[in-house]
């Protein structure tokens, strides 16, 4: 716990990992510029107001969570709506199927993704299979799991997992992981009020880092929808949550050598925007997919297999995936592990020069 | 409408209820006296409340000898000054702790084993004094009918299995007093998250034999759409959770929905049932947990019938059974003879009492023995003696012993007996027989309830598997419309 706890304010940045925001092509919208814990405690809070039967809960989170997702929240709206949990991770989700099976809407946050193994079976064989069990008799889509992942500069094992591969391979919830600020505000808002049990994994990384301008009314971002968030001919870049900033940097690199990326956030793991990629792919004839967690089994393996039996005669190149290594998240060789800016370059070279 | 009947008829003369822990550290019930039939003495809820329990034997350690010994003899702790006690109290955010000067470990148990409460003896006959919420006779006969009810669908439904009829069957045998006694004593609005023994307390608040004959045959009736194994009943209109083969899954999600009821201030509590072996889970020490700091209306009651799968609880536990446990947790507690109908029913009834007008968890260790298999798929002549099962089955059968209290009260008979048998014979096969003609749910329910509404990859796997059931109608049963 305390190391747990010491994580809310310490962010390091041994990377060059720029505050990353929504393309341009949707910043009609004027607000104030937010960081993403703030984007998220803001969604927590128009979630609570516009519906009663909203609960938020969780190890630490009547103080305001130990990355401060949950500022002011018991305060404003009660302790019986807003509360801590015992430390159990099995006890959380299983309380929140509980509630919401009644109507509500539960709001659960797991602490870390990497503790959220001790709640897997709640989520797998109860949380995802409740309705179809039931023949819809009943549900838990009330239900909103929410957990901060990744890496984190030095969050060793236990504070750095990618855990989403687990659970997009469970018919029954969905999978969303924001990139930035306004992205985690709608994209939050959609998973709390979509009526299926949703996880939701928030970048730890971003939480400080990402500030962009987020509208301060309650809107909504449409899940299992990718977004195309940096067009280009030669090449497709398929991510998720922070590892887009990175891609995007590679992006700009390879600009500079004349190689034209287009850049997709896929945003909603399981289920996935298939058809925004494949229709990228069939335009650009190569496809590169990264994300932090271990590359074998990884969800980047999915989209792989998918483009590779869908697009095969449009590919000029085999699909490439620069991912977390297979082993264990390590400590000081976090920035061996990682798939960093110039991974991804070489690899966008490979790709386009094979 | 059977939930008005039970309600009516039950005549439960809870009229005052105080239940403030006793000064032994437990509810004293002698309050009740107006309550109940005979005047209620002080039992203590723990036969063993309070002892002095010497520390366990350190003869064989090493670490004996460096210990004073007086410091294990002395029943006193030993006082720095008569006016110290300032200094004698451990002052923690959540309350004070008193110091000791003893070294002196709690024990890992009390002297004597739980106290078991019972209101019937084996033979049916009341034993004297003792304190029971009232029953009617028509609530007390129909009790006993619908335990007949479950022993003979357990029966017919164990024969069909074994005819090859449908593919898996698990019976209540030995536990009909729980199920039933437990769901008369419950109201309607209580919610019931089920493990799977428990179609007693389901068929008590109405649901047909046809429903539980439709999900046992997986046709297009069963409102689980064949998805699930035999027994997987569930039933909304029934405030009855659809059931998972899981084990203690239920129990905190118990909890959540108990929390629901609290925050809607309604007069309604859950109930959620586990077997011994359950216990063992995480979930349970999770569930209790949860309970007791959320105060959520929650009554917990654990089937300990002896037997997980073929773990013993000697196996399973080295606690006294499982309602010592409930105090670890700040839950109160009880252990009830789970074949006494009529203990059964009184310790739900003031359970459910206190769980919604006190708005508080409570824990109840039943009793019983499982004298079925496990399962269709278990023989458990394999790892426990049969003349043990035999024992539990005949000489303390549950619905015997109800059936001899009843029957001493001159509301039964051998022709009613009779009667009620055949009865209930003769609608079980016509259930059986009707759900057999219905056909199965098509394959397009395969589909539908994975989420809200199917996405793009179910529709498209759908679209791919009609294709291949055309090109190969001979690979897949013909019973299921396509």
């Amino acid at each position: 716990m305390g190391i747990r706890r010491r994580f809310g304010r310490l962010i390091t940045n041994w990377v060059d990992r720029k505050p990353f925001s929504t393309s341009s092509a949707i910043v009609e919208q004027t607000g104030k510029p937010l960081n993403l814990y703030s984007a998220i405690n803001q969604a927590l809070h128009i979630a609570l107001e516009t519906d009663p039967r909203t609960y938020v809960f969780g190890e630490d989170v009547g103080f305001g969570g130990v990355f401060r997702c949950t500022t002011g929240l018991a305060d404003r709206f009660g302790k019986k709506r807003v509360f801590n949990t015992p430390l159990c991770e099995q006890g959380i989700l299983g309380f929140g199927i509980g509630l919401a099976a009644m109507g509500n809407r539960a709001v659960a946050e797991i602490q870390f993704a990497d503790y959220i193994f001790p709640a897997f079976d709640q989520i797998v064989n109860e949380a995802a299979k409740f309705r179809y069990r039931s023949g819809n008799q009943f549900n838990c889509g009330g239900l909103t799991i929410r957990a901060p992942y990744g890496a984190v500069g030095h969050g060793g094992h236990y504070h750095s997992q990618s855990p989403e591969a687990f659970f997009c391979h469970v018919p029954g919830i969905k999978v969303v992981i924001p990139r930035s600020p306004r992205q985690a505000k709608g994209l939050l808002l959609s998973c709390i009020r979509d009526p299926n049990p949703v996880v939701f994994f928030e970048p730890k990384w971003l939480y400080r880092l990402s500030v962009e301008e987020v509208a301060e009314h309650d809107f909504m971002l449409p899940l299992s929808e990718a977004e195309v968030i940096r067009e280009g001919n030669d090449i497709t870049l398929v991510g998720w949550g922070a590892q887009l900033s990175i891609m995007e940097q590679a992006c700009l690199e390879a600009e500079k050598d004349g190689i034209s990326c287009e850049l997709i956030d896929l945003r909603t793991l399981i289920p996935w925007d298939k058809d925004t990629v494949e229709a990228s792919v069939r335009k650009t004839g190569r496809l590169l997919i990264s994300h932090e967690a271990p590359v074998t089994g990884g969800f980047g393996a999915e989209i792989s297999a998918s483009i590779v039996e869908s697009c095969f005669l449009k590919l000029e190149a085999p699909v490439s995936r620069v991912c977390g290594l297979d082993t264990p998240f390590p400590l000081v060789f976090e920035p061996f592990y990682m798939p960093t800016k110039n991974k991804i370059l070489d690899a966008i070279k490979a790709t386009v020069n094979y | 409408m059977m939930a008005a009947w039970v309600r009516n008829s039950a005549n439960i003369m809870i009229n005052r209820f105080k239940s403030k822990m006793g000064s032994l550290g437990m509810t004293n019930f002698s309050s009740w006296s107006s309550s109940f039939t005979r005047t209620f003495p002080v039992v203590p809820a723990s036969c063993a409340q309070n002892l002095r329990i010497p520390v366990g034997d350190f003869s064989n350690s090493p670490a004996h000898f460096r210990f004073c010994s007086y410091r294990f003899e002395s029943g006193k702790a030993e006082t720095l000054s008569d006016d110290g006690d300032a200094n004698q109290v451990l002052d923690l955010p959540e309350g004070k702790v008193k110091f000791s000067y003893e070294l002196s470990f709690i024990s890992e148990s009390a002297e004597e084993r739980e106290c078991c409460y019972r209101v019937l003896d084996e033979n049916g006959k009341q034993i004297l004094p003792s304190s029971y919420v009232e029953v009617s006779p028509e609530l007390s006969v129909k009790m006993y009918s619908e335990m007949v009810m479950l022993q003979t669908m357990d029966n017919i439904f164990y024969e069909a299995q074994r005819q090859g009829r449908i593919s898996f069957y698990v019976t209540t045998a030995g536990e009909e007093a729980i199920n039933i006694a437990s769901a008369a004593a419950l109201a309607f609005d209580d919610i019931v998250l089920p493990q799977y023994r428990e179609p007693g307390v389901l068929l008590w608040r109405g649901f047909t034999l046809q429903e539980f004959a439709n999900q046992c045959f997986g046709n297009k009736a069963d409102y689980g759409k064949g998805r699930q194994m035999p027994i997987h009943y569930g039933s909304n209109k029934h405030n009855y959770f659809t059931i998972s083969s899981t084990i203690a899954t239920q129990l905190p999600q118990a909890v959540g929905v108990a929390y629901s009821l609290k925050m809607d201030r309604k007069d309604a509590c859950v109930v959620t049932y586990f077997g011994d072996g359950g216990t063992s889970e995480g979930d349970f020490h999770a569930a209790l947990n949860f309970a007791a700091v959320t105060e959520a209306p929650v009554i917990f009651i654990c089937r300990n019938n002896g037997w997980a799968i073929s773990t013993p609880t000697s196996d399973q536990f080295r606690s006294d059974g499982v309602v010592v446990k409930g105090r670890a947790y700040g839950i109160r507690s009880i252990r009830v003879d789970g074949n006494d109908a009529l203990a059964m029913y009184s310790a739900v009834s003031a359970a459910r009492e206190m769980a919604v007008s006190e708005q508080r968890p409570i824990l109840i260790e039943a009793l019983t023995y499982r004298v079925g298999h496990h399962s269709t798929s278990d023989d458990s002549t394999k790892y426990r003696p049969v003349d043990e099962i035999e024992r539990w089955k005949i000489e303390r059968d549950p619905v015997t012993r109800f059936r001899k209290w009843i029957e001493s009260n001159g509301w039964w008979s051998e022709k009613a007996e009779i009667e009620a048998r055949n009865s209930a014979r003769k609608q079980i096969l016509h259930a059986i027989q009707e759900a057999e003609k219905v056909e199965k749910p098509p394959v397009a329910d395969m589909f539908t309830d994975v989420y809200d509404c199917p996405p793009s990859n179910l529709l498209e796997q759908e679209k791919l598997l009609r294709e291949t059931i055309k090109r190969h109608p001979q690979d897949y049963p013909s019973d299921v419309p396509v």
